[in-house]
């Protein structure tokens, strides 16, 4: 089977990362995962071409379809891929809501800055004063920090990369498949095709070497004035903590209420 | 659970679920839904079932759909307005068969309307409230033992057919209290989805319904709500595939409908004039048959238990002898309409519509529009 992803698409290194972490942890194939997503290039990622369940579903609703797989089957490894469009745009309120939940899967999102397939058109997750197809005048609307907010929300761990980073986001999506708990990884991707390609940066290596000037770490970051952060990329890991998951708490609560029936 | 209940029609839809075998509910409150979450967020528990208050109806019926895949039967409550959001899922778990119970009780609309009283008005969204081609099952209680019976027969329909299956109450039949009764367990039938052998290579297609596997248990199963072939792999390209599969999606309900379709009727045989009612207006029928009698009238009436697939057979049956028709509705008509496809333009039909407020149409009201149509048809 062709995968449908574009030349140098960022898409392609979230797979490669994502196959070798879970080969490291000992896994043979991803069989023993299942996997949801929604709508956009990044939602392809798994579905259909992992060997696994995949469950492809509509427009940012990734999340509650995945909430109710895990709730039924807290056993399986349930993750989410998705893109920016999908997981902090039309379907935000779902992730902040998993994160304050703690419910214990993993969400992936590939944030290529911009609504890749449907044309180029801004995204809640697009630097300012960028020029799409919805903002010939350039955006005038800050971007989300979606890491920072999922933090915010309750998350078991989060961390953030970019495609540049390929080491530290294999690590990372060890971490979070080993993590219990809600475990969000951002990873900054680069599209050539309707992000790029409009900003001067034609090419996937262009975008990646952009990646590599703007990225700073998360301890560099602490360091810097609001001011001198903007148009930055803070990488590193935001989170990593353990408290009680949603399904274990619901679980407790069947044996707590066949106490009392 | 097995005797006489003084049950609220929400209590008895709750109750119903379990015995059903529904061990998981997402939803999110609304009034005249909300008593339906709240009893399932206390009994799902007991009875090893997960009951989960969602972020809002589109998670709701997403946390439904995954459940579903993941093996359980799996529930949604709501009322117009989260009916209008869960539009999108529905059209999902039609597209992917995916087996699930959304109950709307009904409230007055549109928008916020009057959030506690009672209305008719999503007969036709029931029907065609998501994009696209597609055809629903739509069930329609006027008790509160037909609110037990009838989320049985919801979810037996759901796992049968492998679709949604839409409960479509109403706020006076969910929120009144009557006596009910539970027939023991060797009474109830219950019916569970086909699944697959562990050689089944295909789930959406090659068999009118096709069996169903859950994620977890090596089949790699692919679901996807775009146009897809018997294996669950996307083809958006091929007239021929999209077609093979919406008209199988349409057609399994289409061809089963005689199978789907139950009512109940009274004198249609022979009757001059007829009602056709649903729901809490239907209560008011019985009363009003008596009542034209006595004036020398004699009605028949058919009462939709199924809405949707719509009954045009039985409906033809009354129009052969009936020279009117009534179809009173808390709306401003809407079976109306269906009726008038079906009898062709061979007996008039008459609307009696009555919105607001929650006030049902009395059966006094009933008996002065028959009275009246009867005389003018003459």
């Amino acid at each position: 089977m062709r995968l449908p992803f574009c030349a140098g698409c960022g898409n392609l290194t979230i797979i490669n990362c994502f196959l070798r972490a879970i080969h490291e942890l000992g896994y043979k194939d991803p069989s023993k995962f299942v996997f949801c997503s929604g709508i956009g290039c990044a939602a392809w990622i798994a579905s259909p071409y992992f060997k696994a369940d995949s469950i492809h579903v509509t427009h940012g609703r990734s999340i509650p379809v995945a909430t109710g797989v895990k709730l039924i089957r807290p056993d399986l490894n349930v993750v989410v891929f998705g893109g920016d469009g999908d997981l902090a745009g039309i379907g935000l309120s779902h992730l902040i809501h998993a994160a304050r939940r703690n419910l214990d899967i993993v969400v992936v999102m590939s944030n290529n800055m911009i609504y890749g397939m449907t044309g180029g058109q801004v995204a809640p997750t697009t630097p300012l004063k960028t020029k799409t197809t919805t903002t010939p005048y350039g955006n005038v609307e800050r971007p989300f920090d979606t890491t920072r907010l999922v933090v915010a929300a309750g998350a078991s761990y989060a961390a953030r990369w970019t495609t540049f980073h390929i080491e530290q986001l294999k690590e990372s999506m060890k971490k979070a498949i080993t993590t219990k708990g809600f475990a969000f990884i951002e990873a900054v991707s680069q599209c050539p095709t309707a992000f790029g390609r409009r900003v001067g940066l034609k090419k996937a290596p262009d975008i990646l070497r952009w990646f590599k000037e703007i990225s700073v770490t998360l301890q560099e970051g602490e360091k810097m004035a609001e001011k001198d952060l903007e148009g930055k990329i803070v990488v590193g890991e935001f989170v990593h903590r353990e408290f009680p998951t949603v399904p274990e708490t619901l679980y407790e609560i069947m044996k707590e209420a066949k106490k009392g029936a | 659970m097995t005797k006489n209940h003084f049950w609220q029609g929400n209590e008895a839809c709750a109750e119903a679920a379990i015995t059903a075998g529904c061990r998981f509910f997402a939803g999110y409150p609304i009034t005249p839904s909300s008593e339906i979450v709240e009893h399932l967020a206390l009994r799902l528990p007991q009875e090893d079932g997960i009951a989960i208050q969602m972020e809002d109806e589109l998670a709701a019926l997403g946390a439904v759909i995954g459940a579903s895949w993941a093996g359980a039967k799996a529930m949604t409550a709501t009322s117009g307005p989260g009916f209008s959001l869960m539009q999108e899922n529905i059209g999902y778990a039609f597209m992917t068969e995916t087996p699930c119970v959304i109950v709307n009780v009904q409230r007055v609309g549109p928008s916020t309307g009057q959030a506690t009283k009672c209305g008719q008005g999503d007969v036709m969204q029931a029907r065609w409230g998501t994009h696209g081609d597609y055809a629903s099952i739509v069930l329609s209680p006027n008790s509160v033992q037909e609110m037990f019976d009838l989320t049985i027969r919801a979810f037996n329909l759901a796992e049968k057919y492998r679709t949604p299956v839409i409960l479509l109450a109403d706020e006076i039949v969910a929120h009144m209290r009557e006596p009910i009764t539970v027939p023991p367990s060797d009474k109830i039938e219950i019916v569970n989805r086909k699944k697959p052998k562990q050689t089944d290579k295909t789930f959406f297609g090659s068999k009118e319904i096709p069996p169903m596997p859950s994620v977890g248990q090596g089949f790699n199963v692919a679901v996807t709500g775009s146009t897809h072939n018997e294996y669950g792999i996307r083809y958006t390209a091929d007239p021929t595939v999209h077609r093979r599969l919406v008209e199988r999606l349409v057609g399994k309900i289409r061809k089963n409908a005689s199978k789907i379709i139950e009512f109940e009727d009274y004198n249609i045989k022979n009757c001059e004039a007829g009602i056709v009612s649903y729901g809490c207006t239907s209560r008011a029928v019985y009363e009003t048959v008596d009542l034209a009698k006595k004036k020398g009238i004699n009605l028949g009436f058919l009462r939709l238990k199924t809405v949707w697939p719509f009954p045009d057979d039985i409906v033809q049956a009354m129009a052969k002898n009936a020279k009117i028709v009534f179809v009173p509705e808390m709306n401003l008509g809407q079976v109306f309409y269906e009726v008038e496809r079906a009898v062709y333009g061979r007996v008039s039909v008459v609307p009696i519509n009555k919105i607001g407020g929650g006030e049902m149409i009395t059966p006094e009201e009933l008996l002065a529009e028959v009275v009246n149509g009867v005389r003018n048809v003459d």
